[in-house]
């Protein structure tokens, strides 16, 4: 079922947008004016400091938050409300508890109206792409925060979405379980081929993982640089050593630097930092 | 406990429990037997345990015993069901939709105050049959803790399991019975005990008021015939069947929610 290769649309196209949050008094523009073309199957990364628009933009694609001002196509239809073809995946885990392991995975199939053995039967299988083929009967809670990503980008992958959105992922997992978390998610990448937008504040992360960077300054966020990367693929962890890297680290953290000080609360790709406050305590 | 290091071991927990209501058993016994009389409170009425035990005995084997508890277990379960059915919708649509909270709330937030036992007057003037007031003062009584829990319950659901939910696919039927409903159901199931125990206190209240059936009647009528200790049996009955129906509801709805107790390490 699920070849070496998969090729799925995914081409994004965002012009003028921008993006009011917030009402009344409280309102302020999250984003202002983007313009990104973004060809299927590209891995983009979102770089920029906490509270930049980052998330918000995430939401967008998401469907999560409408657009205030311009247009927001992937495949040329334009994007209104959320889509299993655009699958989030968040900073802490949104498994449902009440739903062991494979169920959790095969919810979209159950949406889509799967009788149960062709659900597990694919669930099962993308279980074992994320490397948890013997954990379908645990429940969400007795997993490691590592895992219940893996479960929950498996539950999102199922769907076969032409857009793969990741808002900070591997943001809560330690140093080691983040690098094995992203060599895990570059593998999964190589065999289903789908548009990935990760967004970050991490520059080795975004470094690592990307085809293309997108690097937003604060509030409004506006894009300030387009970065494209040709470092080999596979990438292996060395690359993190090699000149050419760290020379893109300094431009990079140069560019994030004219802001330092400014710290912004946290947005969410739901909306108000007011939820983004409870999403970061959670 | 800082003073001892390990934990006592289940015999001696057994053992000690078992000498507290034996303590308390006979502190009842010999208080009413020298008919203790500590100026405040007098024990020169009340039966000997010995005595109650008797009494429980004959009911136990008389023909009086099942219509009294028939009668109240049926207008308990009617009353409570009804309760469940109308507390848990209500409270479904309340706690998703800002519109029917403004709608339905402020009626139901002027009547909660109201101790469902304050309604036993009006009810017998209402309703055409002293059976229906009294399902309707349980009813009353356990509908508040099941709505208010069961809102509260929804609104706590986490918005991002909502969100995701969408992404997936989910309209909004199926995200009321995949996410909402499984996410409000310890709360509801919380509130389902409470108004269980709610809902005996009302009805062995509205009993002893209008009645000729019934636990509730049977304490009543006891003490105006003066006959003291079936006081004291129907009372033991009420709490016994009180805390058997609270026990079941707790037991049934543990088994809804496995998930629950696991998560928290229970």
């Amino acid at each position: 079922m699920m070849s070496a290769t998969e090729q799925f649309a995914g081409n994004i196209s965002i012009r003028h947008l921008s993006i009011h949050l917030g009402r009344d008094r409280d309102s302020f523009e999250a984003v202002h004016d983007l313009n990104v073309e973004v060809s299927a199957g590209e891995f983009i990364c979102i770089l920029g400091p906490s509270g930049c628009g980052k998330s918000t933009l995430l939401g967008a694609l998401a469907g999560h938050l409408p657009p205030s001002v311009g247009d927001l196509r992937v495949d040329g239809a334009s994007v209104d409300g959320p889509s299993p073809e655009r699958g989030m995946v968040f900073q802490h885990h949104t498994l449902f508890p009440w739903r062991r392991v494979i169920d959790n995975v095969s919810f979209g199939l159950k949406m889509r109206g799967l009788n149960k053995k062709e659900r597990h039967q694919q669930a099962l299988e993308i279980l074992r792409l994320v490397g948890l083929g013997n954990f379908e009967s645990h429940w969400p809670s007795q997993l490691s925060g590592g895992m219940q990503q893996r479960v929950e980008i498996a539950r999102v992958l199922i769907n076969r979405p032409r857009l793969l959105l990741m808002d900070e992922p591997f943001g809560a997992l330690d140093a080691q379980c983040r690098m094995d978390m992203q060599q895990l998610l570059l593998d999964i990448w190589t065999r289903i081929h789908t548009t990935v937008v990760f967004v970050t504040h991490d520059i080795d992360e975004a470094l690592f993982l990307a085809d293309r960077i997108l690097v937003m300054s604060p509030r409004p966020g506006r894009i300030i640089e387009d970065l494209h990367l040709d470092f080999a693929r596979p990438r292996q962890p060395d690359l993190v050593t090699s000149p050419e890297f760290m020379r893109l680290k300094r431009y990079c953290l140069e560019l994030l630097r004219h802001d330092e000080g400014r710290t912004l609360p946290r947005l969410s790709p739901l909306g108000m930092p007011k939820g983004a406050e409870q999403f970061a305590s959670l | 406990m800082a003073y001892s290091l390990s934990p006592p071991n289940k015999t001696t927990r057994f053992a000690l429990q078992a000498a507290s209501l034996l303590a308390c058993l006979l502190f009842w016994q010999l208080a009413a037997t020298r008919q203790l009389n500590l100026g405040f409170v007098a024990f020169t009425y009340v039966p000997a345990p010995s005595a109650v035990a008797d009494a429980a005995w004959q009911l136990f084997n008389s023909s009086k015993l099942l219509p009294h508890l028939g009668s109240s277990l049926s207008r308990v379960f009617t009353g409570y069901f009804s309760a469940a059915l109308v507390g848990i919708a209500l409270g479904l649509v309340i706690g998703r939709s800002r519109q029917v909270e403004s709608l339905l709330l402020p009626p139901l937030e002027v009547l909660r105050p109201i101790p469902a036992v304050a309604w036993i007057p009006l009810a017998i003037l209402m309703f055409p049959s002293s059976e229906l007031s009294m399902i309707f003062i349980t009813f009353t009584g356990s509908l508040f803790p099941i709505l208010l829990n069961t809102i509260h319950g929804v609104e706590a659901v986490d918005k991002r399991l909502i969100a995701s939910a969408r992404s997936l696919g989910a309209k909004p039927f199926a995200i009321l019975r995949e996410v909402i409903l499984p996410g409000a159901a310890p709360g509801i199931i919380t509130g389902l005990t409470i108004g269980m125990g709610t809902s005996w206190f009302c009805l062995v209240t509205a009993e002893m008021i209008s009645g000729q059936w019934g636990i509730g009647y049977y304490t009543w009528e006891s003490y105006v015939i003066q006959n003291y200790t079936d006081i004291v049996v129907g009372m033991l009955i009420i709490g016994f069947l009180g805390m058997g129906s609270s026990l079941l509801v707790k037991t049934f709805g543990g088994l809804l929610i496995p998930w629950y107790h696991q998560r928290r390490g229970i």
